[in-house]
């Protein structure tokens, strides 16, 4: 099954709306509540990226017994290095963005921590794609 | 330590799900940043913070924290409390600001905190 949604990034109080949609289906499917929390997590910090530093994206989930897959696309300016952005604490959003509890540097790190699985793939100039994945326990097995 | 205790040591006000004080949780996370509080891992969870927006509500509502404390005399907007609403959660407000709130519950026997490993 495939979820789509469109993140818009002209409205901070909107960020995250997707996010919520997805992990209200999540819920409603009755998928394993670790499952829910670290897609829940990973989505939503990928979603507040997109909206600070790209001007909004597409968001894609596609769900399957074995596992969740997340797909964030964007067409914004891009990450010149990836290796640093992925240093915990290290940030580049503006200071009004931290003024509202984000900006921390904390979006990619918390994104590997509760990812089975993160690529991100990025062109200066071209956009950046950010894949979760985050497997489903099989039967008996907790995650 | 149930809600309505921490009613009671915050002197705090209710302004959200007003009828579900009798609600258990066992640990707190007191934090502005929402990644913060993204990178806590624990149940049954009461969230200290002085962020006002919506990004407050949504994230606990990410992470099924039930319980929401707004510290140093902050109030939520209209929209806030009706997201709470929607989302089955408790809004509370209090005077004290973070480090007594946090303090006075911690006083009070609420003792654990998060899970994050450090890398």
């Amino acid at each position: 099954m495939k979820y789509l949604y469109t993140v818009r990034g002209d409205d901070f109080a909107r960020a995250g709306k997707a996010s919520t949609e997805f992990k209200h289906v999540l819920s409603q499917l009755g998928i394993d509540p670790a499952v829910i929390k670290h897609s829940s997590v990973a989505m939503y910090e990928a979603e507040i990226n997109m909206v600070i530093h790209a001007g909004g994206g597409v968001a894609e989930a596609d769900l399957s017994p074995e596992r969740v897959l997340i797909t964030m696309r964007d067409r914004g300016p891009g990450i010149p290095d990836i290796d640093l952005a992925m240093t915990e604490g290290y940030s580049t959003a503006p200071e009004w963005i931290r003024e509202l509890g984000f900006g921390a540097g904390m979006g990619l790190p918390n994104m590997r921590r509760n990812a089975d699985e993160l690529k991100v793939e990025s062109v200066v100039g071209e956009g950046t794609t950010v894949t979760i994945l985050i497997r489903l326990p099989t039967a008996g097995e907790g995650k | 330590m149930t809600v309505e205790k921490i009613v009671e040591i915050l002197d705090a006000r209710v302004v959200a799900g007003g009828d579900c004080l009798d609600l258990e949780v066992c640990a707190a996370c007191g934090a502005d940043l929402m990644s913060d509080v993204m990178a806590f891992v624990k149940d049954r969870v009461v969230l200290l913070t002085g962020l006002v927006n919506p990004q407050a509500i949504r994230t606990a509502d990410l992470l099924d924290i039930k319980v929401v404390v707004f510290v140093r005399g902050k109030t939520p907007g209209d929209d806030m409390v009706e997201m709470a609403r929607e989302n089955g959660m408790i809004l509370l407000c209090t005077k004290y600001s973070m480090f007594l709130a946090c303090g006075r519950l911690y006083e009070a026997g609420l003792r654990a905190g998060g899970v994050r490993e450090i890398a």
